[in-house]
């Protein structure tokens, strides 16, 4: 697809060194792009940033999202290839949050020329217990986070929705976007919500060949440690490393220990 | 405004009032004074509502007894050893880690939140939260304040409306599901409806083809004959059970027959058409009437009687050739149980051409049939007719026949006429019938041109 659609279809965002290596931020299920805010200044001394929200999210396209190719992280992974292509991005490094690092690994398998590395922030495979595999939930837990998510619209209404989704140039972070932040309409969130939670991707981690770096926290609900050393021993390229933060964002929890494990990660690959 | 200028009384009064409430008001302070007693500590631990404080890891900090109470937990096992989250179900727990923490951390405060807390006798408490981080003197988060409001009632609410909007949303799901079904079924009968018409089409064309081989769609041209014909069916498909033609048998002579089969529909388009070729053939082999006739009768009884199925027909079988008188034509004819032809005669008299005792053809193994002979001079027509004319229902109660003397009143009153002439009036006869006629009818006319009439009057005269 041309540059310009994906551009104001996926509201992608560019910032930092222009001639520096390409760095791809990807959001997780739950906001959109502003979750990255406060590792962009760091990241982008050295490196050119690109921030994109998935289709359905944040200040995406919401016409161009369908039930369908949204229902699987496949469709998620052809966003990311698009992004690529679009902007011809080649050997980036994918910065995945949550359910976005397996995106990440499930994109470098669509355009594997233009995914030179990959960072899995708070990643996991599989969310549910199955088969001696523990992914700390089970899918009743994941019915009552779907009754959570009717029980909070967060702001979002749909009279307000073409406002907030229609402006491809979007203002710097200022109170009507922090208003807007996390604000997705209901029935996007849940199809959102159903396709990370009950996804199993355990059998693509093998696929992963590029430098990998694992970002896991300390204390993490949805991504407990053993996920994480799960995730670190099933692709033999990656590094682990654990940061001292608590919960699932630590690009928010500890916007400067995360920076800096990208960046020491993004030196070593050179 | 005016008129009240100047009034001093009021104002004193005013001043009076305005002291008085001075008083007052020093008394509700004290009482309020004591009341107030009740110590900030006593109203934190005590509020209508739930207090925690949070380190920015969640860690609780400080928490007030009525969220304690709520939660039936003691403050020892919750300060410092339990983090706001986990206060939460899992799915308030999924939820605050995608939802809430992030957005607090982006706006620094939070409003009206609906979680759900676990209590420690594993019950649920549906909560609205509202949290607001303490920043430092440097804008450096500190720590989060939250309250808690216990929901039960709202939620209860809240649950009725969404179950309800569930219910909408299922019945318009139904309802647009009945819709595509109803849409389905209207475009299926649509589809039958299609093919049911062109199946009927296809179905008249093959009816139009077959009754095509059942009687000629024009006559031949006959040197010194003129010839006109009529034929009205009763029956809806269009295939009936009278039949006719004319045809040459060589330089001379031409044979024609007409008939009428019993039964109607395709049953008696079969025989039809069985009869029809059959005296064709018989005629080329043998120009005799009767021997046709005799010939027809095998071939019947052999395929319908002997098989149970008996099937007949009436028919007159005839052969025109020129006569030694010039210009007039010599007509032999035989009748297997038809009604006799009418003759019209140039000078205007008409008669029956007699065939008597010829019998149904067909109907016994053996006939025998009666042979008649007869000669059309210039101006004289005879007519051939089925029995549909003649046992037309007439009168107002539909309940006579027309009948044979009728017919020869209306022919006599018509005589002298060229066969074209006579058929267009008895044409005209059968639609003054109305549904009087309810056979099938088949007229053929055949008359030698009246002398100075050789040739047909062209539109101009000439």
């Amino acid at each position: 697809m041309a540059a310009m659609d994906v551009r104001r279809r996926n509201n992608i965002t560019i910032t930092g060194r222009a001639d520096g290596p390409v760095v791809v931020l990807a959001h997780g299920f739950g906001c959109d792009q502003n979750m990255w805010r406060l590792t962009v200044p760091a990241l982008a001394r050295e490196h050119r940033v690109v921030l994109f929200d998935y289709v359905g999210c944040g200040g995406s396209d919401l016409s161009a999202w369908s039930r369908q190719r949204y229902s699987s992280l496949e469709g998620y992974a052809r966003d990311v290839a698009e992004v690529c292509e679009g902007l011809d991005l080649e050997r980036v490094t994918f910065v995945g949050h949550s359910v976005s690092a397996m995106v990440g690994v499930l994109a470098a398998q669509l355009v594997p020329d233009r995914i030179g590395a990959l960072v899995m922030v708070a990643p996991s495979p599989c969310y549910i217990d199955e088969d001696g595999y523990r992914g700390g939930f089970t899918a009743a837990d994941i019915d009552e986070l779907l009754v959570s998510l009717e029980s909070n619209y967060l702001g979002w209404s749909s009279a307000m929705a073409p406002v907030i989704m229609g402006n491809p140039e979007r203002p710097k972070l200022g109170q009507e976007l922090t208003n807007s932040f996390c604000a997705t309409d209901p029935d996007i969130a849940r199809v959102f919500a159903r396709t990370t939670f009950l996804s199993d991707s355990r059998n693509d981690l093998k696929s992963v060949t590029v430098p990998t770096l694992v970002l896991e926290c300390s204390q993490d609900v949805i991504a407990p440690r053993e996920v994480g050393a799960y995730v670190h021993a099933a692709i033999p390229s990656s590094r682990l490393v654990t940061l001292a933060a608590t919960g699932h964002c630590p690009q928010l929890s500890a916007p400067e220990a995360t920076s800096q494990a990208v960046l020491d990660f993004l030196s070593a690959l050179r | 405004m005016m008129c009240l200028t100047g009034e001093e009384p009021e104002s004193t009064l005013g001043e009076n009032e305005a002291r008085h409430g001075t008083e007052q008001d020093a008394e509700l302070d004290a009482a309020f004074t004591v009341l107030l007693e009740d110590s900030a500590e006593e109203l934190y631990e005590s509020a209508p509502c739930g207090y925690l404080s949070t380190m920015l890891d969640g860690t609780i900090a400080k928490i007030n007894a009525t969220l304690l109470d709520w939660l039936g937990l003691r403050r020892e096992a919750v300060v410092a050893r339990m983090r706001f989250a986990d206060l939460l179900t899992v799915g308030g727990k999924l939820y605050h880690e995608t939802h809430f923490a992030p957005l607090l951390r982006m706006r620094g405060e939070l409003h009206g939140i609906a979680l759900e807390m676990t209590t420690a006798g594993g019950g649920r408490l549906p909560v609205l939260v509202s949290s607001v981080i303490k920043h430092g003197s440097e804008g450096e988060p500190l720590l989060v304040r939250t309250t808690v409001f216990d929901a039960s009632d709202r939620r209860a609410y809240e649950q009725e409306l969404l179950r309800r909007r569930h219910e909408a949303e299922q019945a318009r799901a139904e309802a647009e599901q009945a819709r595509a079904e109803a849409e389905r079924a209207r475009a299926e009968a649509e589809r039958a409806r299609r093919q049911a018409e062109a199946d009927r089409a296809e179905l008249a064309d093959a009816l139009a083809a077959l009754q095509q081989a059942l009687v000629p769609t024009s006559l031949p041209v006959v040197p010194g004959l003129e010839t006109a014909v009529h034929y009205h069916t009763a029956s809806p498909v269009r295939l009936g059970g009278d039949f006719y033609d004319l045809f040459r048998l060589d330089e001379r002579r031409w044979a024609f027959f007409l008939g009428d089969v019993s039964g109607k529909g395709p049953q008696a388009a079969a025989v039809t058409s069985l009869t029809r070729y059959t005296l064709r053939a018989a005629a080329l082999l043998d120009p005799e009437p009767a021997t046709a006739l005799t010939t027809l009768n095998a071939v019947l009884h052999e395929r319908y009687a002997a098989d149970g199925d008996p099937r007949y027909c009436t028919a007159i079988v005839g052969i025109a050739e020129p006569a030694a008188d010039p210009g007039c034509i010599t007509i032999r004819l035989a009748s297997g149980g038809h009604p006799p032809a009418l003759l019209l005669r140039a000078d205007g008299q008409t008669d029956f051409l007699p065939t008597p005792g010829g019998m149904l053809v067909g109907a016994l193994p053996t006939a025998v049939f009666t042979t008649a002979e007869t000669t059309l001079a210039p101006g004289d027509t005879m007519l051939l007719y089925t029995d549909g004319l003649t046992e037309a229902r007439t009168g107002p109660r539909r309940d006579s026949l027309y009948g044979e003397a009728a017919l020869r009143a209306f022919a006599a009153d018509l005589a002298p006429a060229g066969p074209q002439q006579a058929i267009n009036a008895l044409t005209g006869l059968l639609t003054s019938f109305g549904d009087g006629l309810d056979d099938d009818t088949a007229l053929l006319a055949l008359g030698v041109p009246a002398l100075g009439s050789q040739t047909r009057p062209t539109p101009d005269g000439t």
